[in-house]
C-alpha cells in the first residue's frame, strides 16, 4: 500500500483524518498513484492535478524521503521506500502567503 | 411567519445568516470551507432550500458545493470547467494573445424555474451552464467565440465574466458581463450573443465607445421592468430602456461615479442603489464616509443614505457581487465590505446597522427572502 499525507483542506474535501493508504499496480510512477487516489478520491479531482492537462498545480508539492520531488516527471517511479510503504508520499501546499 | 436568509461569500470562507421578518436579530452561521475564497454564493429562485457555492483556492483551484437544506450541509459537486471547443487566444496585458486559461467562477446563477439548472460565469471569461444540480458543466462556446473574443482584455482582477441576468419575461433572454470587455446580450438561450456597449464612453481605452473594451463592474435589472437596465461602469452610471441596445449615463450629483454594485429596491423599479467610491486607484469611500446613494427617480438625482453607516475613518471596499435585496415590505438592503462587516437596512435604506461584524473580507452578499 502507498501511504499519502494529504494537506489540511484536501483531507477536508476527503473526509478524512490521518494517512490514507491506495493499493497501486507497479509501476508506482506519479502518475500511477495520482490516478489511484483520485479513482479512490474522486473529490480530490482538479484539486493537485489541472483536470485537462494533468499538470501539477503549480502551488502543490510532492514531497518523499527528504526530498522534493514536485519537478519529476509523471512517469517517473516513486523511491522504493515509498513503494514499499515505509515512507510517505507527502502532498503539500506550498508556502505562498494567504 | 416569512424570514430572510443571507449568504455571504468572503475571502475564508462562506456564512449563512438568517432572521425573521423583523431583521433585527441575527443568528450567524459559518464558517463553511473555511480557508477557502468564496467568490459566490446564491439559492434558487425556485427551491429556496437549494444553494450552490463557489470555492476557491489558488493552491488546490476550484470546488463547487450544492446544498439542498438552506445551508446547513453541503456536498461536493462537479468542478470540471472544459472549454468546449479549441480556447484559442485572448489578449494580455502586455497586448500579446493569451490562450484562454480556466481560472474560478465568480459568479453562480440558478435557473428562475429549475433549481437543477445553474449558470456559471468563470475567469477567464466564459459562461457555463448545468443541467443537473451542477454535477456536470458544458460551456456556451458561443459568447467566447463572439468575434471579438480574441481583442477581449482582462482588467485588474483578471478576465472574468461576473455577472449573470437572467430575463423572467423571456427565458430565451441572458445578459452577462465580462470585465474588461463590456455587457453581452443573447437572445436564444446562449447560442449566440451580440455586444451592447452602444452609449458606454470608457476614457481608459484607446477609442472610448469601441464595440468591446469596456470594464462593466455590475448590472441590475427589475423582474417587473426587464427592458431596463441599470450598470455601474468602472467609471459612471448607467440606463438602458431598450434591454441593453443603447445606454445613457444617469451618474448625476453622485460624488463619484466610481463604484461597483449596483441594485434596485424590490417593489420599486426606479429606485436605485450604488455605493459611489473614491476612484479607480483609490478603492475607499469618499472623504473616509460609507455613503449608500439612492435615487428615486431612476437616475441622475441621488441622495446619501449615510444613518448607521461609519462616517470618518471608513477606507473599505464594496465589491460587485456585495449587494443584495429581500422583497419584504419595507424593502431589505444588504451590503458587505472588504473589511468583513455585512450591514442592513430594513427600511428601504434610511436607517443601517451591521448584522455581522468582523468577517474576512466580504466578496459576495445574496439574500433569499423565505415563505
Amino acid at each position: 500500500m502507498i501511504r499519502i499525507v494529504l494537506p489540511a483542506h484536501l483531507r477536508t474535501l476527503a473526509r478524512v483524518t490521518g494517512e490514507v493508504a491506495i493499493a497501486v499496480d507497479p509501476p508506482t510512477t506519479h502518475r500511477a498513484v495520482l490516478d489511484a487516489l483520485e479513482a479512490s478520491y474522486p473529490m480530490l479531482r482538479g484539486t493537485i492535478r489541472d483536470h485537462v492537462t494533468q499538470r501539477r498545480r503549480p502551488f502543490v508539492r510532492f514531497f518523499a524521503c527528504g526530498q522534493d520531488l514536485s519537478h519529476e516527471a509523471p512517469d517517473t517511479a516513486l523511491p522504493d521506500a515509498v513503494t514499499s510503504g515505509a515512507e510517505p508520499l507527502l502532498i503539500v501546499g506550498a508556502m505562498a502567503g494567504g | 411567519m416569512s424570514g430572510v436568509r443571507v449568504l455571504v461569500g468572503t475571502r475564508k470562507g462562506a456564512f449563512v445568516l438568517t432572521s425573521d421578518a423583523k431583521r433585527k436579530r441575527w443568528d450567524v452561521a459559518g464558517p463553511h470551507f473555511g480557508g477557502w475564497e468564496v467568490y459566490h454564493l446564491k439559492g434558487s429562485p425556485a427551491d429556496p432550500n437549494r444553494l450552490y457555492a463557489s470555492q476557491s483556492s489558488g493552491w488546490f483551484g476550484q470546488i463547487i458545493q450544492r446544498s439542498n437544506d438552506g445551508g446547513t450541509t453541503w456536498e461536493q459537486v462537479g468542478n470540471a470547467f472544459t472549454y468546449a471547443s479549441v480556447p484559442g487566444t485572448h489578449q494580455w496585458y502586455d497586448g500579446t494573445p493569451h490562450p484562454w486559461e480556466f481560472a474560478r467562477v465568480w459568479h453562480l446563477e440558478p435557473s428562475l424555474t429549475d433549481p437543477d439548472t445553474v449558470y456559471a460565469g468563470v475567469e477567464d471569461a466564459a459562461l457555463f451552464r448545468s443541467v443537473d444540480g451542477g454535477t456536470t458543466w458544458h460551456e456556451l462556446a458561443g459568447l467566447r467565440e463572439h468575434s471579438t473574443g480574441a481583442s477581449w482584455q482582462p482588467g485588474a482582477g483578471g478576465m472574468c465574466l461576473h455577472t449573470i441576468v437572467l430575463d423572467p419575461a423571456d427565458a430565451q433572454r441572458i445578459y452577462v458581463a465580462i470585465s474588461a470587455a463590456g455587457a453581452f446580450r443573447s437572445d436564444d438561450g446562449g447560442s449566440t450573443w451580440r455586444a451592447i456597449n452602444q452609449g458606454l464612453r470608457s476614457e481608459g481605452i484607446p477609442d472610448p465607445t469601441a464595440e468591446v473594451g469596456h470594464c462593466v463592474h455590475r448590472i441590475a435589472m427589475h423582474p417587473s421592468r426587464p427592458s431596463v437596465l441599470f450598470m455601474q461602469k468602472h467609471w459612471d452610471v448607467m440606463r438602458s430602456d431598450d434591454a441593453g441596445d443603447s445606454w445613457r449615463e444617469i451618474s448625476g450629483d453622485l460624488p463619484s461615479d466610481f463604484g461597483f454594485p449596483i441594485q434596485i429596491h424590490a417593489h420599486e423599479p426606479d429606485t436605485i442603489y450604488v455605493v459611489p467610491i473614491k476612484s479607480d486607484s483609490e478603492h475607499f469611500p469618499p472623504e473616509g464616509k460609507l455613503r449608500v446613494y439612492r435615487s428615486r427617480t431612476g437616475g441622475e438625482s441621488w441622495e446619501a443614505l449615510t444613518r448607521g453607516l461609519p462616517q470618518e475613518h471608513c477606507y473599505v471596499n464594496v465589491l460587485r457581487d456585495a449587494m443584495a435585496v429581500d422583497t419584504l415590505d419595507s424593502c431589505g438592503v444588504y451590503f458587505g465590505t472588504t473589511g468583513g462587516d455585512v450591514y442592513a437596512s430594513a427600511d428601504s435604506g434610511d436607517s443601517w446597522g451591521p448584522i455581522v461584524r468582523d468577517l474576512p473580507a466580504v466578496l459576495s452578499v445574496e439574500v433569499q427572502t423565505l415563505p
